[in-house]
């Protein structure tokens, strides 16, 4: 980022949320990089920035195609870098048709099911084979690594328990699904209507700077100023750079929001570049890394896809990874997967019992948080394991969240101190409204400690994908323990329970390699499964030494590796996540400190960085550069290509993999080697980003009669009630807009910081952040008490009147934007407490990732606090009754033309009260949300 | 008679050349790391009654026995900005002292990146023109004529070999005269609090680790304890940003006038230094600011004096009066013994 010539900041708030990476921006900026920050609210970050540009929450994908627009009208667009290194130039298929063809839907939408066939958005095949491949889907992002794993960890799920058999695009890991045939139909001229060049120039052209006005609220103005310093800051001599975070993820299109920087940042020839790219900042100290070696129910290490069940041999599951004949380092999957069952099974993973496959669990569906928290309130669930996360403060829905938990056999809380998940059942919201008795539940509580980070050694791996050491300062007091001391003892005493079984399903436990050194506190090293996780020759001449290298893990046994992209970590037998050689030492990529997956590359899809000829595309933005002399990549990063390629060098249609690859096909891990502005496969809503409305919005889609995104998955249940949306009656009742967010003094859901004294007195109170229009409109008092209602809850805030909040015009009336910090919650423990934010959100999921929309939503707001026990639930009740909510409000898949938005109306006034307050969870409850989520 | 003020040459007597803090609040991203740092690493008690101050995102208020950096949140509309502007080229005009003149040179680059080329000749404002949020960090001046070390009784305070300002605890018989005598209200007697968190996570689990130095006199002291090991005081080493800047002092000064240079030439008029003037009211201060608006804004004294620079006077002036009424007396007596 430091070398970027102009940084967008947008669904992000980096300052406050990441202060340290922020420092690179403040470097960027000493050199004369412009920063702009796009944010409904003026924050921390606004305030160090050149220009805040407001904007509606949730309408980025208006502003952003908007920008391709613009880029693409203008003849802005960078034009020997598209056409080489995209797939600008790609036929599509003559089936497919837009959403402006048919008013907000893409060819191949079932109503019935709510899902796409993805069929018709194939490339144009030059020889006919049978598309017989999975319709399916597969990463965030095909653009870049950078951003697809920042949604995958943000929870992920299918659709309701009855729809298992979906194929889901997580189901393909980050690789998404294989692609048959490299050789497609193409016009380089780009003037074929049906290349993707064409396709995209039509599908944007409504995004003009009037509709960025009247859907976002931002000026035209503005939006010269933003699309004039972006398009003069990309490039051969300058590159831009968009940031993130989940300001853009937690949205039901999040994951199409990150796609539509993508295309503009491919335009502009921004990837792969120094100083360009899209970042993903990632809001914990090793969330990185904890889907790199996931959390998730769906993955397994390094991004492979989780077996589902019908995949009854390795073999069936590596088809379903990639193709053995598509471009690119997916088709060494097989590698990839049999040194991790090697890794984890050892001797008893051999090529007659296909590796120890059959000892890897099958999906039958989603698993993730959400559905689990559901299965819990039909009392499906018995046990609960809750680490490093507080899911009563700090998931969606923390209502739902503590009735589920009410419904468990045991739960197992392991943080520092007893957080208000721990503490739920006795001082919990529930338990003040009378929903929940202490005395009635059955739950048995148990705690364990945790050692804090300067307690115990091991690695973060943060957002630039760098592994660093960290060494442990001083031993855990009392029965404090690392997580890795934690489940290495728990694995110990489960295996010596069963070691006498001769029960089938109690060999893959049996069968594990468990087996660490331990200090004399019983703590496992943690190099050593640093090692483990790096792999090592098991056979031939170099048996026994540390892998050096991905490309080294072979398909036949003689290697082990428990995650492939951090092959090389351990290389040697030295941890390079230690090495600490400081910056100024070393050239401004310091490859010298940590080490980032995969291959200590610093930048992903570096040859981008050289133009089609090999040679850097300016000397100012010099990175990676073909070497005539030593026929060879080389550069200030390790080139992130097959280093001896050389740049003319053409496709070979018969090899797979690496060697498949052409010197100018820089997007090494796509199946056709190029940038996809036009996603054929791998994003379940369309391949490419359209405009919806969140699930709850009291504005009107401007493009389509389609309000919300036809493919989001919903949860359409009495505890789980969203407000009207648009032109729908009752949508008055609640007429504001508010978004969630972090504050720079707190952690999340406050685990880290409300027990701690220096940071809860910087900031002591939960509080809401108004504009003065709308203080003054609803007679609320600066630093007063304000109550705010949702569908799903009531909570009460100290305000705060701020200019900092924009009352917005769109579509020529105001709307009102209440900002809320979610950190606080209710309980007895902690230095400071109050009402969290999030108990006001519903569920409601992006279809490709599975997060919940926990950026926008509707609500009402009013002055004064709010009332307790069963006067609250009766308040809640009666806006519930007012806007005549249902289940089926705002949740029609199809937006009916008639209604335009309408779902629910007032038809059923009834349903929604008494029986809607949860509490009577005799409906089908909707899940909670997400490891607590990242700000 | 300035005697009774601290000869500034005290500060040259060492080996050390004087340290300060060079506070840059353009670049200040409000983040309190180093509120935060500083308690931490000085095991002060938390300073609050854990409820919302109305001021912002200001919840500590001011510097004080407890908390030894302050950040500041001041909002402030197009308006203000503007007068903002007027007053930063109205001090350019008089030729102030702590401005100096627009330099071309562009701001310092890492080895092997080429500075952006629009750097230097781009004066779009380089905020929202509308609305502003400022964020400073304040701190203890560190005077060179230190008003809270000339009026100790005790000899408690004492000017160290770096040059700063420092309480010795345990000198400090807590009777508050260098309260008053600090023209910027940094220094404070302690009263009470908490230092420890609620987990009974300390070093001695279960137990509160008890708060130091109650009843007496508190300030920063520029890390005094980390200097001695030539490690960056707290405060600086937390900042993300740099905004903190820890050096020489001399340096600090040259930094500071090099950025205002910079940000007058990027049109942000209303940069000017604070305490970088060696002939103000406390002959200059140890840590020095840069701010976008008048002191005021941000809760400083525009014109500190240190209290003692007037004692001279101050006993010219009683004497004279003294004399007066004495000479009145005299008269009195004088004039009444006539009868």
């Amino acid at each position: 980022m430091a070398n970027a010539d102009c940084i967008v900041i947008q669904g992000s708030n980096m300052a406050e949320c990441h202060p340290v990476g922020y420092q690179w921006v403040t470097e960027a900026k000493a050199r004369g990089a412009k920063v702009i920050h796009v944010d409904p609210r003026f924050t921390r970050t606004s305030a160090v920035a050149d220009r805040h540009v407001p904007i509606r929450a949730g309408s980025d994908i208006v502003l952003l195609g908007a920008l391709i627009n613009h880029v693409l009208s203008n003849e802005l667009w960078f034009k020997e870098y598209v056409v080489a290194y995209t797939n600008a130039a790609t036929i599509v298929n003559e089936d497919f048709r837009d959403t402006e063809d048919l008013d907000g839907l893409f060819s191949g939408y079932d109503p019935e099911t709510g899902e796409y066939d993805l069929e018709s958005w194939a490339y144009s095949r030059r020889e006919h084979d049978a598309s017989g491949t999975e319709a399916g889907s597969g990463t965030t992002d095909p653009d870049d690594h950078e951003h697809r794993e920042d949604d995958a960890h943000a929870d992920d799920y299918e659709h309701g328990a009855d729809t298992s058999e979906r194929a889901a695009g997580h189901q393909y890991g980050s690789g998404g699904p294989p692609i048959e045939h490299p050789e497609f139909e193409s016009d380089p001229t780009l003037q074929h209507p049906r290349t993707v060049f064409q396709i995209l120039k039509r599908h944007y052209s409504r995004y003009t700077p009037e509709m960025v006005r009247d859907a976002c609220g931002i000026s035209v103005e503005d939006f010269d100023y933003l699309a004039r310093t972006i398009t003069e800051n990309s490039g051969r001599e300058r590159t831009t750079c968009f940031a993130y975070a989940v300001g853009w993820t937690q949205h039901t299109t999040g994951a199409q929001f990150i796609r539509a920087a993508s295309i503009l940042q491919l335009l502009l020839g921004n990837m792969g570049r120094p100083g360009g790219g899209i970042m993903a900042l990632r809001g914990h100290a090793s969330i990185q890394g904890s889907t790199d070696i996931p959390t998730l129910f769906n993955l397994l290490p390094g991004y492979l896809p989780m077996p589902r069940v019908g995949m009854d041999s390795l073999e069936d599951y590596l088809d379903s990874v990639s193709s053995r004949t598509q471009k690119g380092y997916w088709a060494h999957a097989d590698a990839y997967t049999i040194s991790l069952l090697k890794a984890w099974w050892g001797d008893a993973a051999q090529a007659d019992n296909d590796w120890a496959y059959s000892y890897l669990p099958r999906l039958n569906g989603a698993h993730g948080t959400y559905q689990t928290v559901m299965s819990m309130l039909d009392d499906e669930v018995d046990g609960y394991f809750v680490f490093g996360q507080n899911p009563a403060v700090g998931s969606a829905h923390g209502r739902m969240q503590r009735l589920g938990m009410a419904h468990l056999k045991w739960l197992v809380v392991r943080d520092f101190s007893l957080i208000e998940t721990a503490t739920w059942w006795k001082d919990g919201p529930e338990i003040a409204s009378g929903e929940l008795r202490t005395e009635d539940i059955e739950t048995e509580v148990f705690f364990m400690p945790a050692a804090t980070h300067v307690e115990k050694a091991g690695t973060f791996t943060q957002t630039q994908r760098l592994l660093q050491w960290r060494h442990q300062a001083t031993t855990p007091p009392g029965d404090c323990q690392s997580e890795l001391h934690f489940f290495y003892e728990l694995g110990r005493r489960i295996r010596s329970r069963l070691a006498e079984s001769t029960d089938e399903r109690d060999r893959p436990l049996l069968d594990l390699m468990w087996d660490y050194p331990t200090d004399e506190h019983g703590d496992p090293d943690p190099e050593a499964v640093l090692a483990e996780i790096n792999g090592t020759h098991l056979t031939g001449p170099q048996a026994g030494r540390p892998l050096s290298s991905y490309t080294e893990m072979k398909p036949d046994g003689s290697t082990a590796g428990g995650c492939w992209i951090y092959s090389g970590v351990y290389a040697d037998g030295i941890n390079h996540a230690a090495n600490r050689r400081p910056g100024h030492e070393q050239g401004p990529n310091a490859p010298e400190w940590g080490w980032a997956w995969p291959s200590n590359r610093r930048i992903l899809y570096n040859r981008a960085s050289a133009d089609p000829e090999g040679r850097p595309w300016s000397e100012r933005k010099k990175f990676v550069w073909w070497d005539e002399e030593k026929q060879q990549w080389t550069g200030q990063d390790v080139p992130d290509f097959p280093v001896d390629r050389a740049p003319g060098s053409p496709s070979d249609p018969r090899a797979g993999g690496a060697a498949g690859l052409a010197g100018d096909d820089p997007f090494i891990m796509q199946a056709d080697g190029k940038g996809w502005l036009f996603a054929p496969k791998g994003m379940v809503d369309g391949p490419l980003p359209t405009h919806y409305e969140a699930q709850e919005s009291p504005v009107d889609n401007p493009l389509y009669t389609q309000q919300q995104s036809p493919a989001r998955i919903t949860f359409p249940r009495t505890d789980n009630l969203s407000a009207p949306s648009a032109n729908a009656a009752g949508v008055g009742v609640y007429p504001c807009i508010f978004t969630t967010y972090r504050l720079t003094e707190h952690h999340t859901a406050g685990g880290m910081s409300r027990w701690l004294p220096y940071l809860s007195e910087l900031q002591p109170e939960m509080f809401c952040e108004v504009s003065p229009e709308l203080a003054a409109e609803r007679g609320l008092e600066p630093y007063g008490w304000a109550t705010i209602i949702s569908p799903r809850a009531a909570i009460e805030a100290k305000v705060l009147v701020t200019e900092r909040m924009r009352t917005l015009t769109v579509g020529g009336r105001p709307v009102h934007q209440v900002g809320l910090p979610y950190h606080w919650g209710v309980g007895g423990e902690a230095f400071v407490t109050g009402d969290a934010a999030n108990d006001l959100l519903g569920i409601t999921l992006d279809p490709n990732v599975q997060i919940q929309e926990s950026k926008v939503g509707s609500c009402d707001i009013r002055p004064g606090r709010r009332p307790h026990g069963a006067e609250l639930l009766a308040l809640i009740a009666d806006y519930q009754t007012r806007a005549g909510l249902t289940p089926e409000t705002s949740n029609e898949r199809v937006t009916d033309p008639g209604t335009s938005g309408a779902v629910g109306g007032p038809a059923a006034p009834g349903t929604a009260n008494a029986a809607g307050i949860p509490g009577t969870p005799a409906a089908p409850d909707t899940p909670g949300t997400e490891t607590e989520r990242e700000g | 008679m300035r005697q009774l003020t601290e000869a500034p040459d005290h500060i040259a007597h060492h080996e050390h050349p004087r340290k300060g803090f060079f506070t840059d609040t353009s670049i200040c991203i409000g983040c309190k790391a180093c509120e935060v740092a500083c308690k931490e690493w000085n095991r002060n008690p938390h300073d609050s009654a854990f409820e919302l101050l109305e001021s912002s995102y200001d919840n500590t208020g001011s510097l004080g026995a407890d908390t030894w950096r302050h950040v500041a949140f001041v909002e402030q509309s197009g308006q203000q900005i503007e007068q903002a502007r007027e007053s930063g080229r109205a001090l350019v005009s008089l030729g102030m002292p702590g401005i100096g003149p627009p330099a071309s040179r562009p701001s310092s680059a890492a080895p092997g990146i080429v500075p952006s080329d629009t750097a230097s000749s781009d004066t779009t404002p380089p905020d929202t023109p509308e609305f502003r949020w400022l964020m400073s960090s304040d701190v203890c001046k560190h005077c060179t004529n230190a008003g809270c070390l000339d009026v100790c009784p005790t000899g408690a305070l004492f000017r160290t070999e770096f040059g700063t300002v420092v309480v010795q605890d345990d000198v400090c018989n807590g009777c508050g005269t260098c309260v008053a005598g600090c023209p910027f209200g940094v220094i404070e007697r302690r009263s009470d609090g908490i230092v420890a968190p609620k987990t009974e996570r300390d070093f001695t689990p279960g137990e509160q680790a008890a708060t130091r130095n109650v009843g007496v006199a508190q300030k920063c002291t520029l890390c005094y304890d980390r200097m001695v090991d030539d490690q960056t005081p707290a405060c600086a080493q937390a900042c993300p940003t740099t905004s903190i800047k820890y050096g020489d002092r001399e340096e600090m000064v040259a930094t500071a006038r090099q950025r205002v240079a910079e940000l007058q030439t990027q049109g942000m008029s209303e940069a000017r230094l604070y305490g970088a003037n060696d002939f103000d009211g406390v002959g200059g201060t140890g840590s020095v600011f840069l701010l976008l608006d008048e002191p005021e804004v941000y809760g400083l004294p525009p014109d500190p004096r240190v209290p003692t620079a007037d004692l001279p006077q101050m006993f010219k002036r009683a004497g004279i009066a003294a004399a007066g009424m004495l000479a009145a007396t005299a008269v009195a007596f004088v004039a009444g013994g006539r009868r």
